[in-house]
């Protein structure tokens, strides 16, 4: 019973880890219909980031989660305006295929730069366990629970409340109309843009925190894995992404706490498929009909 | 209903398939005697290891990319898990020739057979799905198997599986690969290969005219696993030892690269692609830091310059030298 | 015996009932209208006949046996092929190709002749291509044959929609919106064109027309869908002097 709780408690955090690099994914495929996979290498360059303010700056932990974000939010904005934003009406194809080169360059830029080796998270806070039973809690747990669920919160302000949420959502809705109702597109897609980046830089620097270590290539697994809870939950909704996080992260921490670890990154998949086949849209996805 | 179809123009109707049948023919034989070595006047000359071994990659790298693109290009099914394939096709064709003695013929035809048989029970469930959500779908396919192979202890687990006996050489690759292609190129211009074009080009109006696009989207994909397996018993008698995570989704990654980078639909944008990236790949091996830099930058720049890939849709013909503005005979002339 | 007869047929999107206890009949040979205000559920219609959507109850019995349930392709093959409102002609493929689709169904050939090139294929594609040439030639589109097919004009590609649609070899031809954007004169030869087909192929003919003039010109008999329920049905005069058709064209209270 406690090693269940125990379980469930790792996978909430990780799932909300997953449920923050999530929900850019899909507010992005919500309102370009582009699989972004350069996603997950932006949450990579936010631990970076924060690495070092940390590490080279001695900056506190909360200075430099923000410094990180707004760091990402610049360049995810960057890559969109570079990348992205000439191929907006070409094949979605050739897109997706410019995503892959964009996550390779961030990829081995980085590593051109720091080496592949695993560099080790400043730890830079002490840590307090809550022990109940024979439940551990870390301050990790905790902080990560706080600050993934505030940002989920402002942004749920954000996209529901301002006009720049309103805007998203409208011109995720229809990009043409939107238009022509004195909606800037451009400036609406790197708001997107910039708000997912930054909500992977926070999970990047989380992750960091959190397990210690970060590398070059510590994106790849995170983003593919977020994008599968962007899909479980039904991509474009941004309370799907949350849930498919959380969902994903708690089935892969019962997988391991019940022994089989080595089949972990299997699960994720797995669940993916049973979705896809069940429900295709996803769990809060609703049908659509093609008109004939 | 045409004269020309006589015996008498034989040679002139087909000159660019004769033609292209002596060329392939003179590289087979020079790369031939190259890679096996030959003196000329006291000289021995012979093609190093090193790029004999990418020749042989690009032969891979061909027959996946053209099996690729009649899945991707042709039928217009979006699959990330082709790496999946090869590796079914790797382990199958390792096993047969190291644990039960087959010879590599056996091995690699058995490699293919399993794979594409892997490609009928995945695609089943998948290729209803569509487009981002059959890529995603077909990608965890390829990472269940590579996952599933990790944990098989009889091939080796996450270790992998050696030795392997060192069997592809330059015949085998040189002709699975023809043979790739020319399937392929025959398939796609046959009425089977409309059917598949016309499931890409609107799914619903096929159907409407007859067209069973679960049995044409599964066709095609069974196909691509067929190669795609073949490939892998070729990758994995070459390399002496085969691990899963060889076989992981940027390996399918760098299929699809080379298919979109060629154009998709082109057969002849595929083997260019396929052929230049191993040579990029190759040029780059002086540079091991940057490597994967400059080709994520070739990436990027080729595509925001020809977002439809270096070929587009079109094919590269003989009728670009004016030699034969006409197809094959299969296309018939018309009765006005 | 009808040729087609649709019984108590009814769909539903979600809570929207597109089609309510739709009976129509169709015999042999005849040239029938379907009308209807924007939205009243006559592509609904064709889209149950063709198996893209599933009716949610009724039957449809065509030749004797009920086609409901079968997939669009198996339609196609009992002898039923169609048109759509907005023209979705395979656009990357040239003319020619697009009306070979529809004998594919019909190919003798299989897979494995064709990728080794053995005698059958040559045999069974000229065969085709054959066909298919004659079908064009019949549309007077053979000199359009090696063109994109979205390259061609508007007029063009509504009339190789046809041509294709009967390169299935149907016995019954849906016609969605066939004089959609036509002029009038177009619109006239059209007319003629469809007279002709019928008579030539010994076609049953099931027509959506907005063009009034098209729609009282060439069909025998007309249905009238609104809401998503058969209003009337009968021929042209009846159906212009109906009063049920001209309220829910024009509303009430109108003097005829």
């Amino acid at each position: 019973m406690e090693i269940l709780i125990q379980q469930l408690i790792n996978g909430i955090a990780l799932g909300s880890i997953y449920a923050l690099i999530a929900l850019g994914y899909t507010m992005v495929y919500g309102i370009i219909q582009l699989i972004n996979f350069a996603h997950g290498d932006i949450y990579m360059v936010g631990a970076f980031v924060a690495f070092f303010l940390i590490s080279i700056f001695h900056l506190p932990f909360f200075a430099a989660l923000i410094i990180a974000m707004l760091a990402c939010s610049l360049l995810g904005v960057i890559i969109e305006r570079v990348a992205y934003k000439p191929l907006r009406n070409q094949n979605r194809l050739t897109a997706l295929i410019t995503a892959i080169g964009v996550s390779f360059f961030l990829e081995y830029t980085m590593m051109y730069f720091v080496k592949p080796d695993p560099r080790a998270f400043p730890a830079s806070f002490k840590l307090h366990n809550i022990t109940i039973g024979n439940v551990v809690i870390s301050s990790k747990d905790i902080l990560i629970l706080i600050i993934s669920f505030t940002l989920m919160l402002i942004l749920t302000y954000i996209v529901n409340r301002t006009k720049t949420g309103k805007s998203m959502r409208a011109v995720s809705f229809d990009k043409d109309a939107a238009q022509l109702m004195g909606i800037d597109v451009n400036k609406t897609i790197s708001a997107t843009f910039a708000i997912g980046s930054s909500l992977a830089a926070a999970a990047g620097v989380l992750v960091g925190m959190y397990y210690g270590q970060i590398d070059p290539l510590m994106g790849i697994m995170p983003g593919l894995k977020a994008f599968i809870a962007a899909v479980i939950g039904g991509i474009g909704i941004i309370p799907g992404a949350a849930f498919g996080g959380l969902i994903l992260g708690v089935t892969e921490a019962l997988v391991s706490g019940a022994g089989y670890s080595m089949l972990r990154d299997a699960v994720a998949f797995v669940v993916l498929i049973l979705i896809l086949i069940i429900k295709p849209t996803g769990i809060l996805g609703k049908n659509i009909r093609e008109k004939v | 209903m045409n004269d020309q179809n006589k015996s008498g123009s034989f040679w002139k109707r087909n000159t660019p398939g004769i033609l292209v049948a002596v060329g392939l023919l003179a590289v087979y034989l020079i790369l031939h005697f190259w890679i096996q070595g030959f003196e000329i006047g006291g000289n021995k000359y012979q093609l190093n290891k090193y790029y004999t071994l990418n020749i042989y990659l690009m032969g891979m790298n061909i027959i996946l990319a053209v099996s690729l693109n009649l899945v991707c290009g042709i039928t217009g099914q979006l699959a990330l898990g082709h790496a999946g394939f090869m590796a079914v096709g790797a382990y199958t064709s390792a096993v047969c020739t190291m644990k039960l003695g087959l010879p590599f013929a056996v091995g690699l035809l058995a490699g293919g057979l399993v794979a594409a048989v892997m490609g009928i029970i995945i695609g089943l469930p998948t290729l209803r799905l569509k487009g981002d959500y059959l890529a995603i779908a077909t990608l965890g396919m390829g990472e269940i198997i590579r996952v599933i192979l990790i944990n098989i202890d009889y091939v080796g687990g996450a270790s992998g599986l050696s030795p392997i006996p060192k069997l592809t050489n330059w015949t085998w690759i040189f002709f699975i690969t023809v043979g790739t292609v020319l399937f392929v190129k025959n398939f796609i211009n046959s009425t089977y290969g409309r059917a598949c074009i016309s499931v890409r080009e609107d799914e619903i109006a096929a159907e409407t005219m007859g067209i069973n696009s679960t049995r044409y989207k599964t066709m095609a994909f069974c196909f691509g696993a067929f190669f795609a397996g073949v490939a892998g018993g070729l990758y994995a008698h070459n390399f002496f030892i085969i691990q899963p995570n060889l076989f992981n989704f940027f390996k399918s990654f760098e299929y699809l690269v080379m298919v979109v980078l060629g154009g998709l639909g082109s057969l002849t944008g595929s083997v260019l692609a396929a052929s230049g990236l191993t040579v990029v790949n190759l040029a780059l091996q002086n540079v091991p830091d940057l490597r994967m830099v400059v080709y994520s930058l070739v990436l990027i720049t080729v595509m925001l310059f020809r977002p439809g890939g270096l070929m587009g849709t079109k094919e590269l013909t003989f009728s670009i030298f004016k030699l034969n503005k006409k197809r094959g005979g299969d296309r018939g002339t018309s009765g006005n | 015996m009808a040729l087609l007869e649709i019984k108590n047929v009814g769909i539903s999107f979600g809570g929207l009932r597109a089609v309510d206890k739709c009976n129509i009949v169709l015999e042999k040979g005849e040239l029938i209208g379907l009308i209807g205000p924007n939205g009243a559920g006559k592509t609904t219609v064709f889209n149950m006949l063709t198996g893209v959507y599933l009716p949610t109850e009724g039957d449809i019995i065509f030749e004797g046996k009920s086609i409901v349930g079968l997939k669009p392709y198996n339609i196609t093959e009992r002898g039923i092929a169609r048109t759509f409102q907005n023209i979705r002609l395979f656009k990357d493929l040239t003319v020619l190709d697009n009306v070979k689709i529809p004998y594919h169904m019909h190919a003798k050939h299989g897979v494995i002749s064709s990728v080794l090139r053995l005698p059958a294929f040559f045999k069974g594609e000229q065969e085709i291509t054959e066909k298919a040439l004659e079908c064009l030639e019949v549309f007077g589109l053979s000199d359009k044959k090696d063109e994109l097919s979205r390259n061609l004009p508007y007029g063009q590609q509504r009339r190789l929609e046809i041509a294709r649609a009967l390169a299935a070899k149907p016995r019954l031809l849906l016609l969605d919106e066939p004089a959609a954007g036509m002029n009038p004169q177009e619109t006239h030869d059209l007319m003629e064109l469809i007279y002709w087909i019928r008579d030539k192929f010994d076609l049953t003919i099931l027509l959506i027309e907005h063009d009034m003039s098209l729609v009282m010109g060439v069909c025998e008999r007309i249905y009238v869908l609104d809401y998503g329920k058969i209003i009337a049905e009968g021929t042209p005069d009846e159906i212009k002097t109906n009063p049920k058709v001209i309220e829910a064209y024009l509303g009430k209270e109108v003097h005829v």
